[in-house]
């Protein structure tokens, strides 16, 4: 068995692997985040709480009405999106006009209340959820073993990144959403219902959150604290990329998944501090992300 | 003195054609606490070129948006084809068919030439085809996916033109189109103004550039502090300059 720089294949794959998982949840939860910050102006951080109820919808949905993981990644997004656009409209909406500090405020404030109910419900030991058949077993690549499940999670967050990206960046939809991200005020002039794509955007960036929390139900315990823990990370994933910048968190998000698997590797120690380490950096040396735009 | 120099040249507009297409009338509008529109009034008649001349900070952009209903704190009536519009909000005027081209022309960076043009959706039936609009303005077919904002001011004033010419709208708003644009320019926009009249747009521009306004429109109407102090159709222009001129400061 061949070894890179004093480092066993195995043990170099197994981790770039990992990283990728990690990063594939960085990725459809930073853009998440941009998609709601580049027409809302509100940084959501609410969103941690938002993955943490679409799996343990994933989990209600199979525990109390034995309806699967397949149907749940259809479903947890759709209703947990359905909870972001009445939180939208009962709440957010009364904050546009004020500084982003109001909504940051208000979406934590939500967090804690949202993960507290589940706490106070579900405790913090974390609750199983098996992932489905189909899921099961792996391949062996000759460098490595495959589990199915894991090579799952990358497979649908690269699909639904770049299924969300072409829509923003390629279709009518996408050109009202960037319009009215620049000038909300002119595109309503020209007709169109700003206010009902804001909800529709906070809606879907929600459903995003759902999305990945589903897919994170099977790899690990569906868990109340399992948006708190990740959600900070995230959030340095969203400054590196660039606030708002759809491409930039997406490509961020994996990107950064594999930094850290590969410092786990090599520095096992800075593995949990490199992310913000770069964030530092990028931050002293552009400010508006690596994909921002300056302003 | 205002209204009475109102009251006595209004009935010239009226006579015309019946009701007019669109008629402003005792129009007051906000910005935060500051009252900026004192009862403007002012008839436009379907198929009118009529301008909004005054100096800087009249009230002419403002009144523009208060139609367009852009400036949200107004009161008093802006009628449309028989509707009231004063409550409703800017996007539900705009499906009425009227349609603003901004003084800052409102051109978006982040979408290409085709998505700008493409981006106001058709409100009303009869709008131009892409193909009209690139017969007026032939410019914009060769740069179709340049960033928007990277077209010329003047490209990019016919691009802020051309898509509101998509859309169905038979009132056009146009906020000073010619602003710092070249003088060729200038006169390829006239013409296409006076274009847009012979094919049965109502128009109403506001200018600062009073020789580019003077040779397209039917009317004009002096706005100052807010409120109409003179009306001069374009017969009387000539006998009036001199009193155009002590209002414009020029």
């Amino acid at each position: 068995m061949f070894e890179l720089i004093g480092i066993p294949p195995q043990a170099l794959f197994g981790q770039l692997l990992l990283g990728l998982i990690n990063g594939s949840f960085y990725a459809v939860l930073s853009l998440g985040l941009a998609v709601i910050f580049g027409l809302l102006n509100i940084i959501n951080f609410t969103h941690g709480a938002q993955y943490m109820l679409g799996a343990f919808v994933a989990w209600m949905l199979l525990n109390y009405l034995g309806i699967g993981y397949w149907w749940a990644l259809l479903l947890a997004p759709v209703i947990v999106g359905l909870l972001g656009v009445i939180m939208e409209r009962l709440f957010i909406r009364r904050l546009y006009h004020l500084d982003h500090l109001y909504g940051l405020l208000l979406t934590f404030g939500l967090a804690l209340i949202i993960t507290g109910i589940f706490k106070q419900q579900f405790g913090v030991s974390g609750l199983p959820y098996s992932a489905p058949a189909l899921l099961s077993g792996g391949y062996n690549l000759g460098f490595m073993y495959l589990p199915v499940s894991r090579a799952w999670v990358i497979l649908a967050s690269a699909i639904v990144c770049f299924g969300t990206w072409f829509v923003i960046e390629k279709t009518r939809l996408g050109a009202y959403l960037r319009a009215a991200t620049e000038n909300p005020t002119l595109v309503g002039a020209f007709g169109i219902n700003v206010p009902l794509l804001i909800t529709a955007t906070y809606g879907f960036g929600v459903a995003l959150a759902a999305f990945a929390g589903v897919l994170a139900a099977p790899i690990y315990s569906v868990n109340p604290i399992m948006g708190e823990n990740l959600i900070i990370v995230v959030f340095a994933v969203v400054v590196i990329g660039g606030m708002g910048s759809i491409l930039g968190s997406i490509i961020t998000g994996f990107g950064l998944g594999l930094v850290e698997g590969l410092t786990r590797v090599f520095y096992p120690e800075g593995s949990a501090v490199v992310v913000f380490v770069i964030m530092a950096i990028v931050l002293l040396v552009k400010p508006a992300g690596l994909f921002g735009r300056e302003i | 003195m205002s209204e009475a120099a109102i009251a006595g040249t209004e009935p010239k507009a009226a006579e015309m054609s019946g009701e007019a297409l669109l008629s402003v009338s005792d129009l007051h509008g906000w910005y935060g606490e500051s009252h900026v529109l004192h009862g403007m009034a002012f008839d436009v008649q379907e198929g009118e070129v009529v301008t909004l001349l005054g100096r800087n900070g009249a009230g002419k952009t403002t009144t523009l948006k208060a139609i367009m209903g852009i400036l949200t704190k107004r009161t008093g009536s802006v009628r449309f084809g028989g509707t009231e519009l004063i409550r409703e909000p800017a996007r539900k005027i705009a499906r009425q068919g009227i349609a603003l081209c901004p003084e800052e022309r409102g051109i978006f960076a982040s979408l290409s030439v085709e998505e700008n043009l493409l981006l106001p959706p058709q409100v009303k039936p009869g709008g131009l085809s892409l193909d009209r609009i690139f017969e007026l303005f032939p410019n914009l077919k060769e740069r179709l996916s340049s960033q928007g904002t990277k077209l010329s001011g003047g490209e990019q004033q016919m691009l802020a033109i051309g898509r509101i010419l998509r859309t169905g709208a038979k009132l056009l708003l146009l906020d000073e189109p010619t602003e710092g644009l070249a003088p060729v320019i200038v006169q390829q926009i006239g013409a296409t103004i006076a274009r847009l009249k012979r094919e049965g747009f109502t128009i109403v521009l506001v200018e600062q550039n009073f020789h580019f306004a003077a040779s397209l429109a039917d009317r004009h109407y002096v706005v100052e502090q807010g409120r109409v102090i003179d009306i001069i159709p374009k017969a009387e222009l000539e006998a009036n300059m001199d009193k155009l001129h002590a209002y414009l400061g020029v």
